[in-house]
């Protein structure tokens, strides 16, 4: 390992290091504008300049330079760098100058203030005063669609969004025309930006010139409190802070978490949360004369109780939605048991994944971060960039390494990194395997919803499983055989059995007339007209398909309310924290049903959370387990499955990427990026939109 | 004076045919077999001890740049001939082209040859429509008499691109012109890597000048003992100048390194306008170099690199940009930083923010609009540039206006004095 000589003290550092970072790791921090681990080298800012002793007369830059490009001094003493010799002061501050001289003077209205990389350096090394007596430069602001607003004036050229939408996101969106001063950054297309990944470059952005939009001038950085938590919008579980002020969330930033999202989050992620705010049911609901009216909690759990018993156990079910929490459903699952239901099933979409063939059947069990492992990809029925538009970029980083080829079954869809279509017939999907990994080291599989929500959807998983043991996909020490789920829901539904038992009817059944008390714990993506004449109790947040439908509301929390476990693709635990409380009346959901069990005579024997987590764990030990990923059994009882494969196209399951859940179509920012997406050009200067202000769903029905 | 039996551009001025008869008879193409079976390390090695020195204004040895070629790489080596000759006051490389490109043609065979490159691009200025299209006629008719291109009679295949640019002075820069090349937004890259290891499509890649490139031939012919028994020593060999501004008769003219500087004025340009005793100030080496004011210019001055370095200035492009006593020296100065501010590419902050900085305050101080220490703000500022930026665009920004104010301080104070007796007079 080479060592190098930094300030004085000799240290160690691993090859390949850049100087930055290895100045980093012993606590020496160097200031830096264009330089961001996860994006190419621009080397173009200038701030990160450091002085090599015994090399050339002038300041390196240390983000361009790694420990190995320095030669030994005499004696073969390690290479020396100094970072806080005169030279280096020298051109720090002269760099921080020029940055500052064309930079507005508008720190107290730009919502980066507190938050500002330009603003934090420049009380390191800038100057109390200005020698520039010219004029400053503006620059025409920029449309780059309704989640990222521009400020150009205030842009430093650092070129670290171009080289995210390039590299990252992939697609060649913004690039920097002009020569010298007069360089600005631009979209390429003036319709705005269509990645799901763009409004990562507010975060990127070093200075106030990329600012989130949908929330601009609405607070400042301070003014957070900050709860770091875990997302729901998609089955990654990207880890994510959300900031809150008030009861308010206003915005959702990124974690770093290597093994999930590295520190990317996708456009729905980020601003989902202004949905949290509108259509919300904040009190129990009662539909009578065919509207509904605003209850008591007592009135409501007491009708639904009388509801439950006069039914009977096997003409009542509950389906979870995809936003439901392991807890929640392990209450839910519990109380109908008691009641003598086994008519419980958390696959709205009606996949047909089965539990009882093991979790090596429904995980992602590679985990994400082996994608940069693997060397082929077969994905069969998933659109990955907008079931899972993170882990869409690993794939499409890996890509860029080279040595990686992708082949899809699917209809056409641009991933933003070349796939060979196999067409969209599952049929030969054997044969397309063991053709895409002859030769192959470590090849894996994505089979996603729109290969298993279908009548042959077993069929299906069952041969990608056989031929995964065949072609080397699953072998001694690499599992490739990956299931890409979009609900955030799923897998902790499957792991705890979450399904219907000896005899139960699943959705498809239930929803055709199987039962007379429908239970809905946020479930708002199935058919509800099939629903007939049955009583349907829905528990959620949000007034969409569920509530409407609904004879009884029951007034749940989101996800920013609750602590709520949840298993990400992967079959990872990750929990959610509660950064605000649920609105008005609303309870957090394991408590209603907890209370409900109480009105039934089926006393559920919990009386917090602990005790049910306690319960929960006995059974189901992995889940305690947060942040790892317990083993996963073997593939042989799924691969012996067997089925037939029918000639139906695989379709794509998302229609709308902006558009999944409740929450989403509640929110005003992601019926902006639809119509966007949809061609709806807004004008260049469209006026900032406020955050709306705290709404009641009223009544519907 | 070099002797006419020493010249290597022996139609410089045209006077005669430039395609491959004449090219011929002048000695191009001439046993250039012979200089090839005699193997890549010979004529590395022939090269390195002829002590040439590159032609495009750093003065690095040439032999010593094509050593730096790996000798066995999976990859293919080029060979990138820069013809962006943009440095205000030169206009040699288009004489090259005009009336001698089979030199050129000749050359970057036996550099491709020695660095075993089977291609070479040539990038021509953006501006020089002419130039480019008797190079690709020069070209197409070394293709015809098979001395290039698949199994010619040298053989070693070999294949010529002749590219054009779009005329952007930072596309001079080896890597802004590699990444032109290669169709993107001309900006340089950072070295290391240098080009030799990962250049042009990531391949090895070495960019010479024309000149540098198009002397080879007569070099290898002759001899290094010939080459470099012209000139001074570390300065060796023929050099053209391009001698430009107030002097009696602007010529492009081929002379020894070291000539002193009043007898190339003299001799080939006719002597300053008005006399000596009318020069001001002297650019000798193109427009990034620091100006000479005459009291630096005796006798004894010899135009090549190391004499030139040694006053703070330099022998660059070999541009030599005279100035008599009628010329307003702040004026001048300010137009270059004009230039620079427009050439910048932008990428890196010292120059693409410096630069239109310095620009503005030299347009005061053109009109004495500004207070005495500006000087001294201006002097730090091009010090805050120079070195600080990833090419040398921002030194050669930096460099005239600190040779305006290092050699013409009183003149630059007498102008704000002058403006301020204007003001208060006015008032």
């Amino acid at each position: 390992m080479p060592k190098l000589n930094i300030d004085g003290t000799d240290y160690e550092f691993e090859n390949g290091t850049p100087l930055i970072e290895a100045c980093g790791q012993v606590g020496i921090e160097i200031p830096r504008f264009c330089y961001h681990e996860r994006l190419s080298i621009a080397g173009n800012c200038r701030m990160c300049l450091i002085e090599v002793v015994g090399g050339p007369p002038k300041p390196q830059a240390s983000c361009a330079m790694t420990v190995n490009d320095l030669r030994p001094g005499k004696d073969n003493a390690p290479p020396q760098i100094k970072t806080n010799s005169p030279m280096v002061q020298n051109a720090r501050h002269g760099v921080m100058e020029f940055l500052l001289i064309n930079h507005p003077l508008d720190c107290p209205i730009c919502d980066q203030g507190g938050e500002c990389d330009l603003q934090d350096q420049a009380m390191g090394y800038g100057i109390d005063s200005s020698r520039f007596i010219e004029n400053k430069r503006a620059v025409e602001e920029k449309f780059l669609g309704p989640l990222v607003k521009t400020v150009m004036t205030r842009c430093i050229q650092c070129t670290r969004c171009v080289r995210f939408m390039t590299e990252v996101a992939g697609v060649e969106e913004m690039g920097a025309i002009s020569r010298g001063e007069d360089m600005e950054i631009v979209g390429t297309i003036e319709k705005g930006l269509t990645s799901e990944l763009s409004a990562n470059i507010i975060d990127l952005c070093p200075v106030g010139a990329l600012t989130s939009k949908p929330t601009a001038f609405h607070a400042r950085s301070w003014e957070f409190r900050k709860t770091e938590s875990i997302d729901v919008n998609d089955a990654l579980g990207a880890n994510i802070r959300v900031d809150a002020r008030g009861n308010e969330v206003v915005r959702v930033l990124p974690r770093v978490n290597d093994a999930i999202n590295e520190e990317w989050i996708s456009d729905k992620t980020r601003y989902v949360v202004d949905g949290l705010k509108t259509q919300r049911l904040d009190k129990p609901y009662i539909r009578e004369n065919g509207k509904l009216r605003p209850g008591s909690w007592d009135e409501a759990l007491k009708l639904v109780a009388a509801k439950l018993k006069a039914a009977g156990g096997g003409r009542t079910g509950a389906i979870a939605g995809d936003l439901a929490g392991v807890e929640e459903m392990f209450a839910l699952k519990d109380l109908f048991a008691r009641l003598g239901s086994t008519n419980v099933d958390c696959r709205q979409d009606g996949a047909r994944l089965d539990p009882s063939l093991g979790r090596a059947s429904y995980l992602f069990s590679s985990g994400i971060a082996a994608i940069e492992d693997a060397d082929a990809l077969l994905i069969i029925g998933s659109n990955p960039r907008l079931e899972a538009p993170v882990l869409n970029a690993r794939v499409r980083k890996r890509w860029l390494r080279g040595g990686f080829t992708v082949s899809v079954i699917l209809e056409n869809a641009d991933l933003t990194y070349p796939v060979q279509y196999l067409g969209a017939n599952a049929e030969g999907l054997a044969a397309a395997a063991v053709q895409a990994f002859a030769g192959k080291q470590k090849p894996m599989m994505i089979i996603g919803g729109s290969a298993l929500a279908r009548a042959d959807g077993a069929a299906i998983l069952a041969a990608a499983a056989k031929v995964a043991l065949t072609a080397g996909v699953v072998k001694d020490g690499w599992n490739g055989f990956n299931v890409l789920h979009t609900a955030a829901s799923r897998v902790g539904g499957l792991d705890i059995g979450f399904v219907p038992g000896a005899g139960g009817r699943d959705v498809a059944a239930m929803l055709n007339g199987g039962v007379d008390v429908l239970y809905l714990l946020g479930a708002d993506e199935i058919d509800l007209s099939r629903t007939g004449k049955a009583f349907v109790v829905y528990q959620g947040t949000h007034g969409d398909a569920g509530a409407h439908r609904a004879d009884v509301i029951l007034p749940g929390a989101a996800y920013t309310e609750k602590f709520a476990t949840y298993v990400n693709t992967e079959g990872r635990p990750q929990m959610t924290s509660r950064a605000v409380f649920p609105p008005g009346d609303a309870k957090e959901d394991w408590a209603i049903l907890r209370a409900l069990s109480a009105e039934a005579g089926q006393t559920l024997p919990y009386d917090n959370l602990s005790e049910l987590r306690a319960a929960l764990y006995v059974k189901f030990p992995h889940l305690a387990a947060l942040g790892t990923v317990a083993a996963h059994g073997s593939l042989d009882a799924l691969a012996h499955l067997g089925g037939a494969i029918n000639r139906e196209p695989l379709r794509a399951t998302i229609a709308d990427f902006y558009l999944t859940n409740p929450i989403a179509r509640a929110s005003r920012t992601m019926a902006d990026c639809s119509r966007a997406r949809l061609g709806a050009v807004e004008p260049a200067h469209a006026t900032v939109q406020r955050l709306p202000t705290y709404q009641s769903v009223g009544s519907t029905g | 004076m070099l002797a006419d039996t020493d010249r290597i551009f022996r139609n410089l001025y045209g006077r005669e045919d430039w395609g491959l008869e004449g090219a011929r008879k002048r000695g191009a193409w001439d046993a250039t077999k012979v200089l090839i079976d005699k193997g890549h390390d010979w004529i590395i090695d022939e090269m390195k001890a002829s002590g040439l020195r590159g032609r495009g204004g750093a003065g690095f040895p040439t032999g010593m740049k094509w050593s730096f070629m790996p000798k066995s790489d999976p990859r293919p080596s080029y060979l990138v001939v820069n013809a962006d000759e943009s440095e205000p006051g030169t206009c040699k490389d288009r004489e090259i082209l005009r009336h001698d490109p089979h030199l050129l043609v000749e050359g970057s065979l036996l550099a491709s040859f020695a660095m075993r490159a089977h291609t070479c691009f040539i990038y021509v200025r953006g501006e020089f429509i002419r130039e480019r299209e008797r190079l690709q006629a020069a070209v197409d008719q070394a293709y015809a008499a098979k001395l290039i291109g698949k199994n010619n009679v040298h053989g070693w295949d070999f294949e010529i691109v002749v590219h054009h640019g779009a005329g952007a002075y930072i596309c001079g820069e080896e890597t802004a012109l590699l990444e032109s090349l290669e169709g993107k937004k001309g900006q340089p890259r950072m070295k290391p890597p240098f080009p030799a290891n990962v250049g042009v499509y990531g391949a090895p890649t070495t960019v010479n000048n024309v000149e540098s490139i198009a002397v080879a031939g007569d070099i290898l012919r002759r001899g290094a003992g010939w080459f470099s028994g012209l000139g001074k020593p570390n300065n060796v060999g023929t050099k053209l100048f391009c001698i430009s501004g107030h002097v009696n008769k602007p010529c492009t003219v081929e002379e020894e390194m070291g000539i002193p500087f009043r007898e190339l004025i003299d001799r080939h340009a006719g002597g300053v306008r008005g006399g000596w005793d009318n020069f001001l100030a002297v650019i000798p080496g193109g427009s990034s170099v620091r100006c000479l004011p005459a009291s630096l210019c005796p006798d004894s001055l010899t135009m090549d690199f190391d004499s030139l370095q040694k006053l703070g200035s330099g022998l660059g492009t070999a541009a030599v940009i005279v100035m008599d006593r009628s010329t307003d020296i702040i004026a001048a100065i300010a137009r270059l930083a004009a230039f620079y501010k427009h050439e910048s590419c932008g990428q890196c902050t010292p120059c693409r923010e410096g630069a239109g900085w310095m620009m503005r305050v030299m347009n005061r101080l053109v009109e004495g609009n500004a207070q005495k220490s500006e000087i001294d703000l201006l002097f730090k500022v091009s010090k805050q540039i120079e070195g600080h930026t990833i090419c040398a665009l921002g030194d050669a920004a930096a460099w005239p206006i600190q040779g305006l104010i290092n050699h013409f301080r009183p003149v630059i104070e007498a102008r704000i004095d002058a403006a301020q007796v204007r003001r208060q007079a006015a008032e």
